[in-house]
């Protein structure tokens, strides 16, 4: 009677085969956009060997065209050069602080879940502490007292970003210590250290990574705002924030080119990588499909 | 709702998360403090400006005991304090003027522009989650949920400077920025509203991927539930059906959820006050952080924390009253 019932409301979800065959298509489509940003951003600079910097005062802010696909800025320098570049090093400052703040928030989380009690609670207090100050404006603060530099920027960055990988580890960690083969360790008389190491830790390194891979693009897009607010990356070192921060006169003299194409740059990378973890996610756990549907 | 509110345990749970707050808030002060004390930043430069490049060492001195900057920072930092709490937050170097002047000033022009926002994406959010909810998986759902993620990883500030670019400059529509006319030398509330236009709808549209997603998951479940089954083969109206049983148990708990989300808006307010120099808090914060005005920065960010507290305990308290099985234990 259920079934029935069900079957002549209209919303039923859609069968099965139709769901893989998307989910094959968001794999293959994310996979070739990242191949695609990762291989121009490591072969573009030493193969192209052009200056991205390369003055030309004859060409600037030209639209887009077969020359110069998108165009160029208000100095004449070749705007898909100058992204490409752009995203190299967003890439890298994100890269960079993710690995950093992975390895913060896997330390304090497993501090706090492997030796339990006092520490734990303590800990938990100021992970809850962090994550009460908005994240923008604790690197935003931090910068501000360490600039200029690429430094302070990876450091705030790096900062504001560990919280959640602290939580995962932890609650990771907490639900693998009551699981038999840790009692089996224990009575086996082992080391608290060495069940840590052997048994725990390599037990929540993928979540871990899948945070972790997760932050890159959430990283850039923290290091691009404080770019854009003139806050973080020195201008030679110019990072897609660095782009959309200097287009800003030429986009009120009405020329949309230099700030549409680097924030392009942002986004692609960011929905590419979110694609992928969304598969990855429903292989994990193949019962609660992700929602994402790119 | 014809039932009393719970007024004590309500009062109960706000008195505790009250005093859950003082160490925070404490530990946030005292956390400015150090790192501005391990940083290389100089107070007194910062002070003295150009001036400084040519004053003498005793003048310096001078200046770096006047401020109260020649002692240990917990001593500095507790000073501030005791000063904080008579209300006197110290002198904003970038403003010229005191920083409680600085907040009384802009902290209304902000709410104004959070609360458009949040009314935008509200509206948004509601009618797209709905229409979404009702047929997950079909075209309209899966065309506005793309869009939603693509404006998850769109930058606020981005999204901000192509508004511009498109109603102020292409159709000259709405202004692009600040609050007035730059002719004008009173605010007038027509002048506003023309203004608040763009902000509001680029910090809106910045808060409505969460919302959308939120309401179309809630009004979707709801729809599959029993009470909207029963309704349906009791025979009522499809449109009974949304507003009275799905919308009602799909959207209370979302709605519910704003206060939490503090702390995305002042994300998106930092970068699209600054984008719009809409005279406001944020744009103040970025303005402070640029010119390493310290006073006004420390206060700031202990203010947005209150904030992002005070907006987790409003959440709290409507998330026990609009589903009673959560209660006010928290």
């Amino acid at each position: 009677m259920a079934d029935t019932l069900r079957t002549t409301t209209r919303r039923r979800p859609r069968t099965a085969a139709p769901a893989d065959a998307t989910r094959r298509i968001r794999l293959w489509t994310s996979a070739l956009v990242l191949g695609a940003v990762v291989l121009a951003v490591l072969l573009v600079p030493p193969l192209v060997r052009l200056d991205e910097q390369a003055v030309d005062l004859t060409r600037k802010l030209l639209p887009p065209s077969w020359d110069h696909p998108f165009g160029t800025d208000d100095v004449g320098r070749d705007l898909l050069l100058r992204c490409v570049y752009g995203l190299r090093v967003s890439l890298l400052v994100g890269l960079v602080a993710a690995l950093a703040a992975t390895v913060i928030g896997t330390a304090v989380g497993a501090a706090a879940g492997a030796l339990g009690g006092r520490v734990d609670r303590f800990v938990m207090r100021i992970v809850d502490a962090f994550a009460s100050v908005p994240h923008l404006l604790l690197g935003i603060f931090v910068v501000a007292m360490f600039r200029p530099g690429v430094w302070p920027v990876v450091v705030s960055v790096a900062l504001t970003h560990w919280l959640s990988t602290a939580r995962i580890v932890r609650s990771e960690l907490l639900s693998l210590r009551s699981r038999p083969f840790v009692d089996a360790a224990v009575s086996g008389g082992a080391s608290r250290w060495r069940i840590a190491v052997r048994h725990l830790l390599p037990a929540v390194l993928p979540q871990a990574g899948l945070a972790a891979v997760l932050m890159v693009p959430h990283a850039m897009w923290h290091e691009s705002a404080l770019s854009f607010l003139g806050l973080g990356l020195p201008s030679h070192q110019a990072s897609l924030g660095n782009l959309v921060q200097g287009a800003r006169s030429s986009l009120l003299a009405g020329d949309w080119w230099p700030t549409l194409f680097p924030g392009l740059f942002l986004i692609v990378p960011t929905l590419a990588v979110a694609g992928l973890a969304g598969v990855w996610r429903d292989r994990l756990n193949p019962r609660r499909r992700s929602e994402l549907m790119l | 709702m014809s039932r009393r509110l719970p007024w004590a345990a309500m009062a109960r749970m706000t008195g505790r998360r009250t005093l859950a707050a003082v160490p925070v808030l404490l530990g946030v002060t005292l956390a400015v403090f150090a790192v501005a004390a391990a940083s290389p930043f100089d107070p007194v430069k910062a002070y003295a400006g150009t001036a400084g490049l040519t004053a003498s060492q005793e003048n310096l001195d001078q200046l770096r005991a006047n401020l109260g900057v020649d002692r240990p920072w917990p001593a500095q930092w507790w000073d501030w304090l005791t000063r904080a709490l008579q209300g006197d937050l110290g002198d904003s170097g970038v403003m010229r003027q005191p920083v409680a002047d600085v907040v009384a000033e802009r902290l209304g022009w902000s709410a104004l522009l959070a609360a458009t926002a949040f009314l935008v994406a509200i509206a948004l959010g509601t009618g797209l989650g709905v229409l979404a909810g009702r047929r997950r998986g079909g075209l309209l759902d899966r065309a506005v949920s793309s869009l939603a993620y693509t404006l998850e990883a769109a930058p606020a500030f981005w999204l901000g400077l192509l508004a511009v670019w498109f109603f102020a400059l292409k159709l000259g529509a709405l202004p692009a920025g600040g609050l007035t006319d730059t002719a004008s030398d009173t605010v007038t509330a027509g002048q506003v509203a023309t203004h608040l236009v763009l902000p509001a709808l680029v910090l809106g549209i910045s808060q409505l991927p969460w919302f959308f997603l939120y309401v179309r998951q809630g009004v979707g479940d709801a729809l599959e539930e029993d009470p909207v089954r029963g309704a349906r083969a009791r025979g009522l109206s499809e449109r009974t059906v949304l507003t009275g049983h799905a919308l009602r148990s799909g959207l209370l708990p979302v709605l519910t959820l704003v206060g939490s989300r503090v702390p995305e808006l002042i994300t998106g307010a930092l970068l699209v006050e600054t984008v719009f120099s809409w005279p406001g808090i944020a744009a103040a914060t970025v303005q402070a952080a640029v010119s390493a005005d310290f006073p006004l920065l420390a206060a700031l960010t202990v203010l947005a924390t209150a904030a992002v507290l005070l907006g987790n305990l409003l959440s709290d308290l409507l998330y026990g009253l609009a589903d009673p099985r959560v209660g006010f234990d928290g």
